[in-house]
């Protein structure tokens, strides 16, 4: 029922990788979803709603990282983190209008 | 109550309440709460959570108006990891499983993060900057007023700390930091050293011990026995409020010698000279009757800033000692560091592996000649206004004296293109602290002023031991038989030679040394200010001719603890209120 599993390969392409800034919007948009959100590097499990667990995480530019969602909204979920990393985390696109 | 046992560096005793500050200068406050208030203190965490985490989200709309939203992303940042849920539930385990405050939990869960993030590369090691800031930010809204830093104090305090930088030490206000302790530092560390010009006790070296005691503590400094005690029973407190009282009347005592000349009961004169770090402190060797500055440390003008000082700062500093010693000879030791402490742009291209074999002192200067000809200047201009020497530290060869004197001789005519006044026939001295100076003095001789031994470098190059390392610092000492050969050889030298000597490292402020080097044929010894009338009383209590026979006894010992036994014996003998 809830226990829907997704996976998802990922792949961190801003320059400076997952600090503080982009984990933060990770974070954002991991916690408007119900379903379980873990990072997975090798045998290192990060919680996505959790920025201090995403940020020991430390991934550079061009580290690969499994994305698992569970629960009911766990496909939702999975697309739209997946667009959040292709869009290279919020870092590429620094908006002009704001500068 | 506790007692823990470290390395004395500073005399006296002092008594109050503890101020504990963690490895980078914030206070750790009380570390316990009772068990009964962990709800109250749990909920006590989560208001200054959410007070800091509003504070961080006010700063990010602060920010992205006036600059831009990816200047105030940051905050936000902030924001989100005081709010994380995993953190929270972090602190809050230790508040409830061990009874930590909220503001110990906090301190111990963030710094391991920060242990983390430093592990784990330069990218994850940026964070620790960020970390640090919730930190504070946390723990301001958990201390609210409470808060009290070094510099902000209002009542007298003992500070208690992993270590402190020169500067923080310096910056100590010795109206109210009655006394500290440190877990690191030893007995020749700059801090040390700085402990003493302030003339507050001090204790360091004592290893690992902030966890055990709680801000506001009651603690005992014990400057003489390098003793710190911990929350001490009654008895125990009784008992030093009266070594305080006593202490304090035989420091009244020996200021009654001031007047009184430095001779020995057959009739020797003893020159005693101040060491000095800074200016302040010329007062200092007056008031105790200092015929004048032996040593006059310059380093300090290097540490705390991020440029090297300029012309005019040297100036003022050396204008203000000249002036003060008024009329009284000052020697002024050039810049004596290592390239790791100077300012960023005179780092040395690679970490030396062995900086106290390496690029330091004149070996630095002659290789920075902008940054020695900036100190020579203003050492010029200052003898121009009394009687001033230069000496030059660590001094290993004679080619390097040969080229340091000859810069000397480059400033001097470029002060006179100027028109500036200084003193043509300054004095030229050098330390004496590494083997080979000993070996080739009679070739320094011919060219140096006058001769300076500094035994703390000389004791280290000779044995081959660094003293602040706690595994080998037993092996380090004055006593040894192979130091003591070679200041016999020194002290021939010099009298062949009619070289002025003074003896300048610490040595020659211990009492226990001092019929040592009276009997071996030294007249003139340059000592921390607060040991001028010790040194002083110990001169005015001994012979010449019982020095001599002490002298060519411990000459007979072969090893340096037997020495120091015996001349611990004899020295006790003279002024048992004087010798531990």
């Amino acid at each position: 029922m809830d226990d829907d599993l997704v996976r998802r390969q990922l792949c961190v392409t801003n320059p400076e990788g997952l600090h503080a800034r982009p984990a933060a919007k990770l974070v954002q948009l991991a916690n408007q979803f119900q379903c379980e959100i873990t990072l997975v590097r090798g045998s290192q499990r990060h919680d996505a709603k959790s920025i201090m667990d995403l940020m020991t995480l430390a991934a550079e530019q061009g580290s690969k990282l499994l994305l698992e969602a569970r629960g009911c909204d766990a496909h939702v979920a999975a697309d739209a983190i997946e667009k959040l990393f292709v869009e290279g985390l919020g870092d590429l696109d620094a908006n002009p209008d704001d500068a | 109550m506790e007692v823990k046992r470290g390395i004395a560096v500073s005399p006296g005793v002092a008594i109050g309440p503890a101020m504990v500050l963690d490895a980078e200068g914030f206070r750790i406050p009380k570390r316990f709460v009772q068990e009964d208030a962990v709800v109250s203190e749990v909920r006590r965490l989560q208001h200054a959570l959410d007070k800091a985490r509003d504070e961080a989200l006010a700063n990010e709309k602060l920010l992205s108006d006036k600059l831009g939203g990816e200047y105030g992303a940051i905050f936000g940042a902030h924001a989100q990891m005081i709010a994380d849920q995993k953190l929270r539930r972090e602190i809050v385990a230790l508040i409830e499983d061990h009874s930590f405050t909220p503001e110990y939990a906090t301190s111990q869960v963030l710094r391991r993060y920060v242990k983390i993030f430093e592990a784990s590369g330069p990218a994850a090691a940026a964070h620790v900057r960020d970390i640090f800031d919730v930190e504070q930010r946390i723990l301001r809204h958990l201390l609210g007023e409470q808060r009290e830093e070094l510099s902000h104090l209002t009542s007298p305090v003992i500070v208690l700390a992993a270590d402190l930088t020169p500067s923080e030490t310096a910056g100590l206000d010795p109206k109210l930091v009655r006394a500290f302790a440190t877990e690191e530092g030893g007995r020749t560390s700059h801090t040390a050293i700085l402990a003493g010009a302030l003339e507050i006790p001090a204790v360091v070296g004592l290893g690992r011990f902030l966890s055990e005691i709680s801000g506001g503590d009651t603690v005992i400094i014990d400057g003489n026995r390098g003793l710190v005690v911990l929350n001490p029973d009654d008895k125990t407190l009784a008992e030093y409020q009266h070594t305080e009282e006593e202490f304090r009347h035989f420091e009244e005592s020996l200021g009654a010698l001031r007047d009184l000349p430095a001779e020995t009961l057959d009739g020797e004169r003893i020159a005693l000279l101040g060491n000095i770090e800074f200016p302040d402190e010329a007062e200092h060797c007056l008031a105790r009757g200092a015929e004048g500055i032996g040593l006059y440390r310059t380093e300090f003008l290097y540490l705390d800033s991020q440029r090297a000082p300029t012309e005019d700062e040297h100036f003022d500093a050396y204008r203000k000692v000249v002036q003060t010693m008024n009329g009284r000879p000052v020697v002024i030791r050039t810049l004596d560091l290592g390239a790791d402490k100077l300012p960023g742009d005179l780092h040395p291209e690679e970490r030396e592996r062995n900086p106290f074999l390496g690029l330091r002192s004149l070996r630095l200067c002659l290789k920075h000649l902008d940054l020695f000809k900036t100190q020579l200047r203003a050492v010029l201009r200052a003898s121009a206004l009394g009687p001033v020497n230069i000496m030059f530290p660590l001094v290993s060869t004679l080619l390097e004296l040969r080229h340091a004197k000859m810069i000397v001789a480059d400033v001097m005519e470029d002060l006179d293109e100027r028109g500036i006044p200084f003193a043509r026939n300054i004095a030229m001295g050098i330390m004496i602290e590494v083997p080979s100076a000993v070996i080739l003095a009679d070739q320094f001789a011919a060219v140096a002023d006058f001769f300076s031994l500094g035994t703390n470098d000389l004791i280290q190059y000779t044995l081959a031991v660094d003293r602040n390392n706690q595994s080998v610092a037993n092996l380090f000492s004055a006593a040894d038989p192979a130091v003591l050969r070679l200041i016999r050889m020194l002290i021939k030298s010099a009298n062949r030679h009619n070289m002025p000597l003074s003896v300048c490292g610490e040595m020659s402020a211990d009492p226990i040394y001092t019929l040592l080097l009276v009997g071996l044929g030294i007249r003139r010894l340059s000592v921390t200010p607060h040991s001028i009338p010790e040194i002083k009383k110990v001169v005015r209590s001994i012979r010449v001719s019982d020095a001599v026979k002490v002298c060519r006894k411990v000459m007979t010992i072969d090893n340096a603890r037997d020495a120091v036994n015996y001349l611990r014996g004899e020295a006790r003998k003279i002024i048992p209120e004087l010798v531990g």
